[in-house]
């Protein structure tokens, strides 16, 4: 198990090589010159010009500029945002908690609702109930995020009012982070009110970011439920009188869960990108927003060191996902 | 011990949290997150939002909702007989903010207002470079350090401005958000314990509104400042909810989780108008959207090339399809609401017929030239790439042929601002500072070439006026120079004047005494909801 999870990690370092040098590339042949884009309105002067980029290090070659950027990386030094002055890294820390509270709801709408229906669908395969819920299913995972999100906002917040517009509390509770999850500290601030004006405010942008890996998850938990329902045990079972009810908890879900966890650990990288969406649509302050609003203002040193650390984030939980893979299926171990 | 500290900041936070339902509380729905909170390296209109008009102010202050100087924390002004010297005398007994990081000992004085400006001006300055990679951009780009020569301390309360030559505009600039007076005392302190950077993110000003909070990305808390010097406001809490997407900004005033707005998107002006809880203001925006030729390229050179090209594009249709009636035709550089504007000035006047005649008569036949579109919606013009599209049916009607030329945003101005740049390019301007100097110098003076002049246009007769304008004290006596100036605008036509856009602000019914301000800021002293 162990040279397994080094042979894992050996991996990595490579990949982070490839992503930085992705990132790095990524943000030079983006339009637009960050030098000009701080200036304003008013441009710079060629002198001026000059100075400002000697002084970010854009006047060198190309190569040193990456291995100064990589230096200062494996120094734990992500850069300092051009628009903000600020280390990146501690943008980052204050906006990633929201990212994660909003990914592990909706991560967790999907688990609760997704392997259920899956289930329900493969049992009753060929059903009104299978047929719908399959239907339903392509139709969340071709959805376009914006466009879905802008729906619910007006339905549900616009138009019933049920739900808040935008943001994670409402603005009336002045609560400083303690963990940066919002749930938790309206906790420890044993504030109760805040704690559902939080949860709220969670609603639509967890289903909107879960949307997709809910359908997913409902898909593939269906096909490998199908499958093991047509495995020679599960049959044995049967045919020795056992109850439809045990055979399916008892032998066929443990099996079938197998591929749903990877799919799970998969579905993360992919939250990473719905969240930047999610995020700029609802106003959430969190880490896909934070990108948006970097590109917009051309915050080169925020798009190439966030888009790393994302990648490592992703990164770090594939390998967890991995891992407990592993755990639970102890053929992967050995090839 | 900890869990004491613990609990009492704990209790704190709800006594805040409690207090916070009982206060007068108004909450605007901004479109962008501050960079940070000093409005000196800023330059972007939500930068100053929630910076310069709520925490600081100037030696000079616009009034609300117009451009007109009145006095801000100096009371008095005068000028030398030549033009030379400004004296301010400051007000006595202006306070500082007191907040958990910073307690004033002493009132405003002249050492807050010189080290306000030497950190944007000398480079020796400890503050000059505080951040990494700052910027002064808008103290370099109106030039100060060309006008300035020296800022001197008279006594505690006068303050001299010591110019190279006479500078009209000065005073409109001292008014201008790079020109908030910080406080030495605060930055000394900053300095003593070395952490400079505070200096942005904790903020310590005179102006109406204590920085109370910030949560990146997120909400922006202010305070009334209860010892303001033009006394306490009527509401206790401004927040910015910082909501980037229009639709949503939309949506949140319509739930009533925000007052007021920030810049709706064109397509929900009719809805938010429809709703019997809110108000939409609207204000024509000091701003103009027009289209540069290069005077410099053949056949652009030719004045009755450029008239007739003006000449043949049908303005009003373009109105109508492209600003929806958020906008107004433009006959002038500067738009009517600004003083010294020229209303003798005929209209541009849509003859294609007369166009063809002119261009044969120029001997230009089967004329090919690129024609420019801003990748981007801008206030004074939402949609370049359509007009685009109206000017090249325009002109395909006279025989020109235009190929549509559009880039990313920097580059697009960095390319348009060369001189050797082949077609007319579409931009445009809104004012900083109320003076028509803010529109004539810095978008076709012959310096403002490579820069912002994107008709690389120098014309003698009009540089004299406008430089001689700049130099004059006398108000009438510029207005008759700038309303020269227009004239020969016109003539020449370096550039055909499009629009001037109409700018909307929908707020709830319960705001009261909301302004719109002309420069495009949003300023919330004197601001108050009913209950």
């Amino acid at each position: 198990m162990l040279n397994y999870i080094l042979r894992r990690l050996a991996l990595i370092v490579p990949t982070i090589i490839g992503i930085s040098i992705c990132a790095f590339a990524f943000v030079r042949v983006l339009p637009g010159d960050p030098i000009l884009a701080m200036a304003g309105q008013h441009g710079v002067t060629p002198e001026r010009y000059e100075i400002l980029r000697e002084q970010f290090g854009y006047n060198l070659p190309i190569w040193q500029q990456y291995f100064n950027y990589l230096g200062g990386i494996l120094q734990g030094n992500f850069g300092v945002s051009l628009a903000t002055k600020r280390p990146v890294i501690t943008e980052f820390m204050t906006l990633f908690p929201a990212t994660i509270e909003l990914a592990l709801v909706a991560m967790f709408l999907a688990v609760i609702i997704g392997i259920p229906a899956g289930i329900f669908a493969a049992v009753k395969r060929g059903s009104w109930f299978d047929q719908l819920t399959m239907g339903v299913a392509l139709t969340g995972y071709s959805m376009p995020i914006f466009w879905w999100g802008l729906l619910l906002i007006i339905f549900f917040s616009g138009y019933l009012g049920w739900t808040p517009v935008s943001g994670r509390i409402a603005l009336s509770f002045f609560l400083r982070p303690i963990t940066g999850f919002m749930l938790v500290d309206t906790l420890l601030y044993g504030n109760w009110a805040a704690f559902v004006s939080a949860l709220r405010h969670l609603i639509l942008p967890a289903v909107v970011l879960g949307t997709i890996p809910l359908a997913v998850i409902a898909r593939q938990t269906r096909s490998a439920m199908l499958e093991i329902l047509g495995e020679d045990y599960v049959r044995t079972a049967k045919a020795k009188g056992m109850s439809p009810r045990r055979v399916i908890n008892v032998h066929a879900l443990r099996n079938a869960l197998i591929p749903v966890v990877t799919t799970i650990g998969l579905q993360i990288g992919l939250l990473m990108g719905g969240a930047i969406l999610t995020e700029t649509i609802f106003s959430w302050p969190g880490i896909g927003k934070w990108m948006i609003d970097s590109i917009a203002k051309r915050d080169y040193v925020v798009v190439q060191s966030g888009l790393l650390l994302i990648a490592l984030i992703v990164m770090a939980v594939n390998l967890i996902v991995d891992v407990l893979y592993a755990v639970i299926n102890p053929r992967i171990r050995v090839q | 011990m900890k869990l004491m500290t613990t609990l009492l900041a704990a209790s704190a936070m709800l006594a805040l949290a409690a207090g916070a339902a009982q206060a007068k509380q108004l909450v605007f729905c901004s479109e962008a997150s501050p960079a940070h909170f000093d409005p000196g390296p800023t330059t972007g209109g939500n930068d100053f939002d929630a910076s310069s008009r709520t925490i600081y102010n100037r030696l000079v202050e616009f009034e609300k909702g117009g451009t007109a100087i009145e006095p801000g924390l100096a009371e008095s002004w005068s000028t030398s007989e030549d033009g030379k010297e400004i004296t301010f005398k400051l007000r006595p007994g202006v306070k500082f903010h007191t907040t958990s990081y910073f307690t004033p000992t002493r009132d405003l004085n002249a050492d807050d207002v010189i080290f306000s400006f030497e950190r944007q001006w000398k480079e020796d300055n400890a503050w000059f470079a505080y951040l990494d990679g700052l910027t002064w951009d808008y103290f370099q780009g109106m030039d100060m350090p060309r006008y300035i020569k020296e800022i001197v301390k008279v006594d505690d309360l006068t303050v001299k401005f010591v110019l190279n030559e006479p500078n009209a505009p000065m005073i409109a600039n001292l008014a201008m958000d790079f020109a908030s007076i910080v406080s030495k005392e605060y930055a000394d302190q900053l300095a003593a314990s070395g952490d400079l950077a505070a200096f942005s993110t904790q903020p310590v000003g005179t102006g109406p509104f204590v920085f109370a909070d910030y949560q990146l990305d997120t909400v922006i808390r202010y305070q009334a400042f209860p010892d303001y010097w033009a006394g306490k406001q009527p509401i206790d809490d401004l927040i910015f909810a910082i909501t980037t997407d229009p639709s949503v900004r939309a949506q949140r005033l319509l739930a009533g989780e925000c007052d007021i707005m920030a810049y709706p998107a064109p397509a929900d002006i009719a809805q938010l108008q429809g709703n019997e809880n809110l108000v939409v203001q609207e204000q024509e925006g000091l701003n103009i959207g027009y289209m540069s030729y290069n005077t410099t390229e053949p056949p652009f050179d030719n004045v009755n090339v450029r008239k007739a090209l003006s000449m043949a594009v049908d303005k009003a249709a373009i109105i109508e399809a492209v600003y929806q009636g958020a906008g107004q035709d433009a006959k002038n550089l500067i738009p009517p609401t600004m003083w010294s504007y020229n209303n003798n000035i005929p209209a541009d006047t849509y003859d294609p017929e007369a166009a063809k005649k002119l261009l044969e008569e120029a001997g230009v036949t089967g004329l090919t030239t690129d024609l420019w579109a801003m990748p981007v919606s801008r206030p004074y013009n939402p949609n370049a790439q359509r007009v685009a599209e109206l000017i090249q049916a325009d002109w395909a009607a006279i025989g020109v042929t235009a190929n549509i030329v559009s880039y990313e945003w920097t580059e697009y101005r960095e390319r348009g601002k060369q001189p050797d740049r082949k077609g007319p390019f579409q931009i445009g301007w809104t004012g900083d500072n109320g003076d028509p100097d803010n529109f004539f110098a810095t978008l076709f003076s012959c310096s403002a070439i490579g820069v912002s002049n994107y008709s690389s246009w120098c014309n003698q007769e009009f540089e004299d006026l406008i430089q001689k304008a700049k130099t004059t004290a006398d108000q009438a006596e510029r207005t008759a120079l700038y309303e020269k100036a227009q004239e020969v605008f016109k003539a020449e036509e370096p550039a055909l004047t499009l629009a001037h856009s109409k700018v909307f602000m929908p707020m709830n019914k319960r705001v009261i005494n909301y302004k719109m301000d002309p420069l495009g800021i949003h300023r919330f002293d004197g601001v108050d909801v009913t209950e």
